[in-house]
């Protein structure tokens, strides 16, 4: 069963990448999308086929499929595998949901693109690598998935290839990526050292890793066990891979840049599926994070300090991709604080919810941009509220959800989060009150952010008719994607009125408005549940976490205080109303703010991202080029080693050269050298005669 | 099918000889027809290959071996053999030939006669090395290929050919004359110590009795690992040994670069494992901290040197320097894991480094320059060449369910389970960050982009004789990447006994118990 899931869209890639090019659009949007759809409904019935399943015998529901031993060498063993359980399960069922609703919204987006063949080629390998990594059954078939969305995503990002700029981002994305798979591997070799498996699962003679990890003791909260190499050295290893796919300090470097890909890729890729897969990891390994409580610890300050600054970078930010993507970073920073506080369903139920909001938000700017003649800078656009009225109310709806507007999913799944961070169990000290206050303060950024997108975009004057920024020059050149005519010949002109996209942009744009507005309902925290929800449909809101159970511990580390707070549920209530008046003011200072002055500038330090990737050129890449090339390569190789071979074979000759002198042909030489030698053979022998 | 099986061997030996020798004598019935003598040298070379497919399955099955005597006085004995070891680097070998005749089908037209008896004789002598079990025989094969290389590099090779050439061959030389001498030394102690009878040079009988009962003490172990090692290292080449690599390869012809990276450089790790491992195992502790040192800075330092070569057949000659540090780190783990890691990264740098030169070879067809700066925006004149570079390319960084992956991961997680220092494995992997690095840093420039040079604007994209060379390889490193089981189940054997005589001979108190 689950072998359709995953090959459907990998027969669709092949099927695209090999005869593609002949094919009319229509044929390729059909076999795009109904290799994304078959995999979809196998993905659903399988899902069924888990619901009703008995559980294994510890505990938790699966569904198999084994194809055949990948890899089989002493006793390291990986077998070609999948593996649904619920965490797979739900996390299966929004990738596929989701990309399949992207996939039709792409059919009409790229629409006109020359190589319109190649880009779904690209997006259903995406897909299959996107299942390989969510249903694979150990860690190394996580990390042919891993890698293999990595390489789509180089793929799509540079999809404009003929621009530098998408292929320097491309690069970029891949090989900062790359420093995270570094740690991933490394982790990976830490688990089988420890374990002798990768397995995520029990199989005949071994024992799974997670049912071994599960027995050993909680380890130090101290930093000489993160070097110790035992499971907080594993943690951190783990985890430095997700920094690198999930865009956190300091490898987020890439995401920003990667918005050079088609909107469609920056929603399916790097906001609803792939950019979580780090989250995902984390949460999948959540039996070995507990035992760690320094990994968790850094986790959670990684993942906060990225929500807050990638925040306040995103309030300057005037491309809207890019407002996007700096919030896309700051809210995969949330999902990590939830981690690192031991909340591990509450994280993975804002992955959910941020699939949804985040892949509405991009495709709603997909279709703005769109109408804007593929302009994505804000200042070009506003009053667009009239012509887009129903990107507009969807992206609205995004706007409040991600914000956390009361009852909106982002506001369940969010507060879950805060709420979790204050009454940490594993967070030391008053680490987590202080934590929480940095994520109160980032939502707050966030709901003024979102705004000013907004305002900026939909409110205020016509600012498209009367274009002034067709060329700006601030931070990289990846800012300027925005102004390319691929759509062939621009016939509308600019300035002309924007239209609202076609159906099939505007379809998935409401079901994503709709799973972003009741989403949150399956997850509703209990402290809330318990006062406000009938208890007759509390089976409902408590289904999401009630479903995840079996497959989520919550570490407790005992003595920090934290179980005293947790208990407390009125001051969950206290904390609830706080975020939503949190919300419903920052919202209310973004309007205000910004309706006056959609104009107004931002520092420049935010502006440039903190000039972080100028401190990486000069800190990191450039001298390592310049050491590789004189040091290494120029000096080394070429003076050093080459230098003292060819030296040796000089001095062999001049060796040479010296010796001849001792041949000049003059027999009275010879004779006298003869006679010296006899001389010296003589004293010699008596001298080793008196000796003795 | 059995009746061929005692003729098989010599068939692969011989075969392609036999093509030369009719190539030369063709000249005489015929005349001058470069065409003709492309496809007589490729059909003996495509025949070699067929003939070399059964061994697959056959491998191992004592009817294959042929043992005759030679000098029979001097216990010198003419013995081919085809074991797990040998298996598929005999395979990489009559595969690589072909398609390294086909790729300079039009590129070549000065002495054709003579570069492709050339290239028939060189694939003699690989073979010839692969398959000798006598020490005489595969000291004879091993020199006999120095002669095509030198002339192939020396006659169709770059402006610098005749520097480059002189360099290949006297560096190889200082290698094996002490090789020589090592194996003589090998001979006489197996003599002195009379375990098998009489003195023999045969491969397969001493290392069984070296097996049995060690009869070197550590001193002579020590210095025949020094002497067969550095013929090896030299050959490999491990770092600071490779100097020679860089000018060989760029110089070289494109057949000449396809060969010498896809199979001469493994066989010196080859020896490494044939001999250095089974038969010195507690040298092979002894030095095995400072050859996995030597492994790991060559991975880094080839890696970082690659990055910024201008040079596109420089930055793959430097990123095999880079890759064969892998292949020598894995070997010296003295884990299955590392071992067989390493053996299958033998051949997955055949092929993947083989199809880069050809790639190169493509354009530089086109263009006759291989400066990276020159090209650029590749991708929309030759779109089919562009694609299939980049799974090339991705192979050699080693993405997963592509070749590479397998082995270079199999290396690393039996280097961090060896009983030495896991800090080489976390050291090695950075190897594999920075080879992304130099591999799509090139191909962007390469590929990417505008068009920065007008002369580029109309290449024309591949021809069918350049798909048959390609695309053969590009399916072998996708079947590679996703089922390995297919290969690495037909030397698991062989390598878990070399591992078990090493094993066996561990020093009670090894040099790098101190270390972890």
């Amino acid at each position: 069963m689950l072998r359709v899931i995953i090959f459907a869209p990998l027969i669709g890639a092949i099927i695209l990448g090999l005869f593609g090019k002949k094919m009319s659009e229509r044929l390729i949007a059909a076999i795009a999308c109904s290799s994304i759809a078959v995999s979809a409904i196998a993905a659903f019935a399988a899902f069924l086929e888990l619901v009703g399943k008995s559980p294994d015998p510890d505990g938790i529901r699966r569904v198999t499929d084994t194809l055949f031993t990948w890899i089989s060498v002493g006793t390291f063993r990986a077998d070609f595998a999948f593996m649904m359980d619920p965490l797979s399960g739900v996390m299966i069922l929004f990738v596929t949901g989701v990309g399949l609703l992207i996939h039709i919204f792409a059919t009409a987006y790229m629409s006109g693109e020359d190589s319109y063949y190649r880009f779904f080629t690209y997006l259903n390998l995406f897909m299959f690598m996107m299942i390989v990594l969510v249903l694979g059954d150990n860690f190394l078939m996580m990390f042919v998935g891993w890698e293999g969305v990595g390489l789509c995503s180089y793929l799509l990002i540079g999809y404009y290839f003929l621009r530098d700029y998408a292929g320097d981002a491309a690069k970029k994305a891949f090989i900062v990526n790359r420093i995270g798979d570094f740690g991933f591997a490394l982790g990976v070799m830490l688990i089988f050292y420890h374990f002798s498996s990768i397995s995520f699962i029990d199989k005949p003679g071994i024992a799974s890793v997670f049912t071994q990890a599960a027995n050993k003791p909680v380890e130090a909260l101290s930093t000489s066990a993160l070097f110790a190499g035992g499971l907080t050295t594993i943690g951190i290893l783990l985890f430095i891979g997700a920094c690198g796919k999930s865009a956190q300090i300091p490898l987020f470097v890439w995401l920003p840049d990667a918005m050079a890909g088609p909107t469609p890729v920056s929603a399916l890729i790097h906001a609803a599926t792939m950019v979580t897969a780090g989250v995902y990891m984390i949460v999948r390994s959540n039996v070995l994070f507990s035992k760690a409580p320094m990994a968790l610890t850094i986790v959670a300050i990684v993942g906060a300090l990225t929500a807050f600054f990638a925040a306040t970078i995103g309030i300057s930010q005037w491309n809207i991709k890019k407002v996007l993507a700096y919030s896309t970073v700051s809210q995969l920073g949330y999902m990590f604080l939830a981690c690192g506080a031991g909340a591990f369903a509450p994280a993975f139920f804002h992955v959910v919810t941020h699939a949804f909001f985040k892949a509405l938000l991009f495709l709603g700017s997909g279709s703005v941009i769109h109408a804007m003649h593929h302009d994505e800078d804000m200042r070009n656009m506003g009053g667009l509220s009239k012509y887009l009225k129903i990107t507009f109310f969807t992206m609205g709806a995004g706007t409040l959800a991600i914000a956390g507007f009361p009852l909106l999913s982002g506001f369940f799944s969010k507060d879950e989060i805060l709420w979790k961070v204050r009454s940490s169990t594993v967070l030391p000290g008053s680490l987590g009150t202080v934590l929480w206050l940095l994520g109160m303060v980032t939502a707050a950024i966030t709901a003024i952010y979102m705004t000013r997108m907004m305002v900026i975009t939909f409110f205020g004057e016509e600012r498209f008719r009367n274009k002034k920024h067709d060329d700006h020059a601030h931070g990289h050149g990846a800012d300027n994607q925005g102004h390319d005519d691929h759509h062939g010949a621009d016939n509308h002109g600019h300035g002309a009125t924007p239209h609202e996209s076609p159906l099939a942009m505007t379809l998935p744009l409401i079901i994503l408005a709709i799973l972003s507005i009741v989403g949150g309902f399956v997850g509703v925290p209990e402290g809330l549940a318990e006062k406000f929800v009938p208890h007759s449909l509390q089976g409902i809101t408590h289904s999401f976490y009630a479903f995840l159970a079996p497959v989520i511990t919550n570490p407790v580390i005992p003595g920090n205080g934290g179980e005293a707070i947790a208990a407390d549920h009125s001051a969950e209530l206290v904390s609830t109303i706080l975020s939503s008046i949190v919300a419903l003011v920052a919202i209310g200072i973004g309007y205000a703010v910004f309706k006056g002055k959609p104009m107004l500038q931002m520092p420049s330090v935010l502006e440039n991202k903190y000039y972080i990737d100028e401190i990486y050129d000069a800190v990191i890449v450039n001298p390592l080029k310049f050491i590789s090339t004189y040091g290494l390569w120029k000096f080394f190789d070429v003076v050093v080693i080459d230098g003292t071979i060819n030296g040796l074979a000089k001095l062999v000759t001049l060796i040479g050269v010296g010796f001849r002198q001792l041949q000049p042909g003059i027999t009275r030489l010879y004779a006298a050298f003869i006679f010296g030698g006899a001389i010296f053979a003589i004293g010699w022998f008596f001298l080793t005669i008196i000796r003795r | 099918m059995n009746a061929f099986k005692p003729y098989i061997l010599n068939a692969l030996v011989f075969l392609p000889l036999l093509g030369t020798i009719i190539m030369l004598m063709y000249d005489q019935i015929v005349g001058k027809n470069e065409e003709s003598l492309r496809r007589i040298a490729l059909f003996f070379s495509t025949l070699t290959f067929i003939a070399s497919l059964p061994l697959i399955w056959w491998t191992g099955d004592p009817a294959l071996s042929v043992n005759v005597p030679w000098v029979e006085n001097l216990g010198i004995n003419y013995h081919l053999e085809v074991d797990g070891l040998s298996l598929w680097l005999v395979l990489l070998t009559t595969m690589l030939m072909p398609i390294a005749i086909l790729s300079g089908w039009t590129s070549v037209h000065d002495k054709v006669r003579e570069y492709l008896a050339f290239m028939l004789v060189l694939e003699t002598g690989m073979i010839g090395v692969f398959l000798a079990m006598d020490m005489i025989l595969f000291y004879l094969f091993w020199e006999v290929m120095l002669v095509p290389m030198y002339f192939l590099i020396g006659v169709w090779g770059g402006e610098r050919r005749i520097y480059a050439a002189i360099k290949f061959v006297l560096y190889t030389m200082v290698g094996s004359l002490l090789m020589l001498v090592a194996i003589i030394a090998l001979y006489l102690l197996h003599g002195d110590a009379q375990v098998g009878g009489k003195a023999t040079f045969d491969i397969v009988t001493i290392t069984k009795n070296l097996a049995d009962s060690n009869f070197l003490s550590f001193n002579q172990q020590y210095w025949m690992f020094l002497a067969f090692g550095l013929a090896f290292a030299i050959k490999v080449p491990l770092f600071p040994f490779h100097t020679w690599l860089p000018d060989a390869h760029v110089e070289a012809p494109t057949a000449g670069s396809v060969i010498l990276a896809g199979v001469l450089l493994k066989m010196g790790t080859y020896g490494f494992m044939r001999f250095n491992l089974p038969m010195f195992p507690e040298a092979a502790h002894h030095f095995a901290v400072p050859i996995m040192v030597l492994a790991v800075i060559g991975i880094i330092y080839g890696a970082l040197v690659a990055m910024v070569q201008p040079d596109m057949k420089k930055l793959i000659a430097y990123s095999s320097v880079s890759h064969l540090g892998f292949v020598m780190l894995g070997m010296f783990a003295f884990t299955d894991m590392g071992m067989q890691g390493s053996l299958y990264q033998m051949l997955n740098h055949g092929v993947s480094s083989g199809a880069l030169f050809l790639v190169v070879g493509i354009i530089y067809e086109r263009r006759h320059t291989r400066q990276i700066s020159e090209f650029g925006g590749l991708a929309t004149p030759m779109p089919v060449f562009s694609t299939l570079f980049l799974i090339i390319a991705f192979s050699s960084i080693g993405l997963p369910l592509l070749n590479g992956f397998v082995g270079e991961f199999l290396i690393l997680i039996g280097t961090f389970n060896s009983t030495y220092s896991r800090a080489f494995a976390a050291f090695a992997t950075t190897g594999v960050i920075l080879s992304a690095v130099y591999m799509l840093w090139m191909v962007q420039r390469v590929v990417f982009g505008e068009i920065t040079s007008e002369k580029n604007r109309n290449l024309p994209d591949l021809n069918l004789r350049e798909k048959f060379v390609l695309v053969p390889l590009v399916i072998l490193i996708i079947f590679m990447g996703v089922y390995p089981s297919f290969f690495l189940n037909r030397t698991a054997e062989q390598v878990k006994q070399i591992r078990t005589v090493v094993e066996k001979n561990k020093p009670s108190n090894p040099v790098a118990d101190n270390l972890k």
